[in-house]
């Protein structure tokens, strides 16, 4: 019986989030008559699926108990490999697969590092951020690359529409389908639950887990590349600064979800739902002209105050167990 | 004096303690026996301050102890000295000993000098010849044994727990802690000695009480007591119990290993494991028991040896290779090594062999896992009836039992377990042999390592012992004997 209230209260505590973005979307309606117009809310889904699309990548890694910091330097490394490219009249059907390959190297390198360098992901992937982004410079001299070659054109992917609705939160929804599938009925997705629950337990039920370590980092690689390609084509241009802090959003937006540190414990809807949730609140703050320092303090106490409701409710379960 | 009066303890689904009392006057060595599960750890933490009891009272000299903590009960002078020892390898042995209570100067910073010249006093009572500036870790697990007591009695105990402590030592290592113990007793120290060596008893101690099942057997004076009296008396009518009936059925060879080494861990291990049979592995802790599991699935590298499975040679390179081919293992850590806690008994029954609830796509069916998971819940009877509880929530057993239903539901053909029963009831214990009879019955092999000698008397076909990497003898069943076994197990190689 008490096992079945413990499964009851976990429920509400994932399903705590959720009722914490509908109070947050209730606020957003009365706090701003801008907030529910189809305009205010078709740029929300696209914020939403800029940061988003990166935070479903670490989602991968937050489960097998790891973190990847270096999502923000590797979108401004693929990001200026193709402006650069572009800038010098390559045509894109060459710069994209380069900037692809470049990634799948790069989470490869991330991944091998991890899986068979025994580096913990925080340091290797310290190492790689300050690296890749070094490089984003080193290549770009330091400065923005753009293009000016009309011939090139590839706005669809970051401004285009299929209906009404923005093709980058396509992308997104493709993206977060792709993931909840694999998460959820996969071999490969069973894995990432199973290392991050118990590694040795993985290994004994016949897991490879430096492979499933290394797919991991691949998939935050490839998170960064798309995230990448979806702002190079919206602004045709790219700044090595680009994607400054995209890897704490990405974390907080996990984190918020209920993906556990530890790993092992976690879905990707609840990463939506922080996705969300982080997007709308600084929609809504945007739209009544709260100050942008002030934002950042309302965003960082968010993080700690969602993850420690998480944590009292696990907290009161044990105690009860 | 210590009295523990009328102590009962329930977990749920469990009681772990009934109407149990214990009386150690000052100065004696009392020797507390019983099987596994029959309640020893759980008086013991009791009398420490970790558990709760339900009913009971707890005595020390003259005064009762009302709701006894840890920090209280180390304050009236009791010690727990644990067979996994709690010193922190890293410090040194004088910042171990005082651990949480350096003497500071007025300034508040830590008094080495005078710590160390505490720690030294200390260790000179114990006849100890080591540096207290030395660090733990560069100890032999005896020193650190005696560290730990010099700990205790820098803490002024006046009751000190020896749980299980010669059963990380060597034979040679066991006469200077036994020495120590019968000094310090004489000066007036309580001892109470949990053992599953039997002989050690009768050599040390001069008391037992002994426990069974959650009960309170009998006490009195060692001398009262022989070995056959001493397990009759422990064991009870339980031994022929526990262990159900099978008919001994051997089939053809299905792995033979031959030869295997390892630098430093095996040398020359050979065997065959017939279909049907439950074949042992006896031997003292760090014989090479685990090790030759592990080796041959794939977890530890060898350098030489042939493995024949099923008539083919084959090496497992990795436990995935292992698995594919019908080993399946039910490791020694149930909880560290055997169990995905933070997921319910689906997860953990299916994940071995996912493709069996996969489609040609391999999209997995979780409708068609729980089905699979709900029929071992029910064949089993695995307790809670529910799949879906979070298996961290459950007992013992039952967690064993899912560790055993997913090898069951993989399809395994060779079944390697180590411990199996470990820290699990005697009820659920029986359970588990019947569904491992049940195993066997289906024309599975099962590889056995286990401590526990009644164990592997009871359920084994064969029996390999081991000592120091080396099988040193073979007993058939019929001639098992816990003194042949022993003689096996502590044989000079």
């Amino acid at each position: 019986m008490d096992t079945q209230k413990n499964e009851i209260l976990k429920k509400m505590k994932s399903m705590g989030v959720f009722w914490a973005l509908v109070v947050l979307f209730l606020v957003g309606c009365i706090a701003s008559p801008q907030f529910l117009k189809a305009g205010n809310m078709i740029n929300v889904a696209r914020q939403i699926s800029i940061n988003g699309i990166i935070a479903l990548a670490m989602t991968f890694v937050c489960l097998i108990g790891g973190v990847d910091l270096s999502v923000g330097s590797q979108v401004a490394v693929y990001a200026i490999i193709m402006a650069t490219m572009m800038k010098n009249n390559i045509s894109p059907f060459l710069a994209i697969p380069a900037a692809f390959a470049t990634a799948m190297l790069i989470g490869f390198l991330n991944g091998l590092g991890v899986s068979k360098g025994k580096l913990a992901p925080f340091i290797m992937t310290l190492g790689s951020m300050t690296a890749l982004r070094g490089l984003a410079k080193y290549i770009s001299n330091g400065s923005p690359q753009s293009w000016r070659n009309t011939d090139i054109n590839i706005k669809f992917i970051g401004q285009g529409y299929v209906g009404f609705i923005p093709f980058p939160v396509i992308i997104f929804i493709i993206l977060f389908l792709a993931a909840f599938y694999t998460l959820k009925y996969t071999s490969f997705g069973r894995s990432v639950y199973s290392v991050g629950d118990n590694k040795e337990a993985a290994r004994l039920n016949g897991i490879n887990v430096p492979r499933t370590q290394l797919i991991c980092f691949i998939l935050t690689a490839f998170g960064s590349f798309v995230s990448a390609l979806v702002l190079t084509s919206k602004l045709s241009s790219a700044d090595p600064t680009a994607g400054d802090g995209y890897e704490l959003t990405a974390l907080s937006m996990c984190y918020i979800g209920g993906i556990s540190t530890m790993g092992g414990v976690g879905s990707i809807t609840g990463t939506l739902i922080g996705a969300c949730l982080l997007t709308v609140l600084s929609n809504i703050m945007n739209l009544v002209g709260i100050n942008s320092y002030m934002q950042n303090i309302v965003q960082g106490l968010i993080v700690i105050i969602a993850v420690l409701l998480g944590g009292l409710g696990g907290l009161k379960r044990k105690k009860k167990a | 004096m210590l009295r523990m009066n009328h102590i009962s303890k329930e977990f749920p689904g469990v009681k772990a303690l009934n109407d149990v009392s214990l009386t150690v006057e000052n100065g004696d060595i009392m020797a507390l026996v019983g099987e596994n599960g029959a309640g020893k750890s759980t008086l013991m933490k009791i009398l420490s301050g970790a558990y709760e009891m339900d009913e009971g009272e707890l005595w020390i000299d003259d005064e009762k102890i009302e709701n006894p903590t840890p920090a209280k009960m180390i304050e009236k002078g009791v010690a727990v000295i644990y067979q996994e020892l709690m010193l922190l390898p890293h410090l040194s042995v004088a910042e171990n000993i005082y651990n949480g209570r350096y003497p500071k100067n007025k300034y508040g910073k830590i008094d080495y000098k005078k710590m160390n010249a505490d720690a030294k006093a200390v260790l000179d009572k114990l006849h100890l010849p080591v540096d207290p500036e030395e660090k733990v870790v560069n100890l032999s697990v005896a020193r650190r044994q005696m560290v730990e007591i010099g700990k205790a009695l820098s803490k002024d105990a006046k009751i000190i727990v020896l749980d299980e402590p010669t059963a990380v030592l060597a034979d040679s290592e066991l006469e200077g802690l036994f020495n120590l113990v019968r000094a310090l007793s004489k000066e007036g120290i309580s001892f109470v000695y949990i053992s599953h060596r039997l002989k050690e008893v009768f050599e040390l101690c001069n008391k037992v009480t002994i426990l069974k099942d959650g009960c309170f057997v009998e006490s009195g004076p060692v001398e009262d007591y022989d070995t056959d009296k001493l397990v009759a008396r422990m064991v009870g009518r339980v031994m022929t119990d526990i262990y159900p009936e099978r008919e001994h059925v051997i089939g053809e060879t299905v792995l033979k290993v031959e030869n295997l080494n390892r630098e430093g861990v095996l040398h020359d291990i050979s065997f065959e494991l017939h279909r049907g049979e439950i074949l042992g592995f006896a031997g003292l802790a760090g014989a090479g028991r685990t090790e030759t599991l592990r080796a041959i699935i794939g977890a530890d590298p060898y350098e030489k040896g042939e493995i024949t499975y099923f008539g083919k040679k084959v090496k497992f390179g990795t436990i995935k290779e292992a698995v594919d081919a019908g080993i399946g293992m039910v490791p020694e850590e149930r909880k560290l090594q055997g169990l995905h806690l933070k997921h319910n008994m689906i997860f953990n029954m299916t994940l071995p062999k996912l493709s069996k609830y996969s489609d040609k796509f391999g999209t997995i069916s979780p409708k068609q896992e729980k089905k699979v998971a709900d029929e071992y819940v029910d064949l089993l009877q695995i307790r809670p009836f529910n799949s879906e509880i979070i298996t961290t929530n459950m007992s013992g057993g039952n967690q064993q039992k899912v560790v055993l239903a997913k090898w069951l539901a993989s399809d395994c053909k060779v079944l390697f377990v180590d411990e199996p029963t470990r820290g699990v009831d005697v009820g659920a214990k029986r359970e588990i042999y019947e569904i491992l009879n049940s195993l066997l019955k289906e024309g599975l092999s099962i590889l056995m390592v286990s401590s526990e000698l009644p164990e592997l008397i009871g359920t084994c076909d064969r029996i390999c012992v081991m000592n120091s990497g080396r099988i040193t003898g073979v007993l058939e069943r019929g001639e098992f004997t816990e003194e042949k076994i022993m003689s096996y197990a502590t044989m000079e190689v």
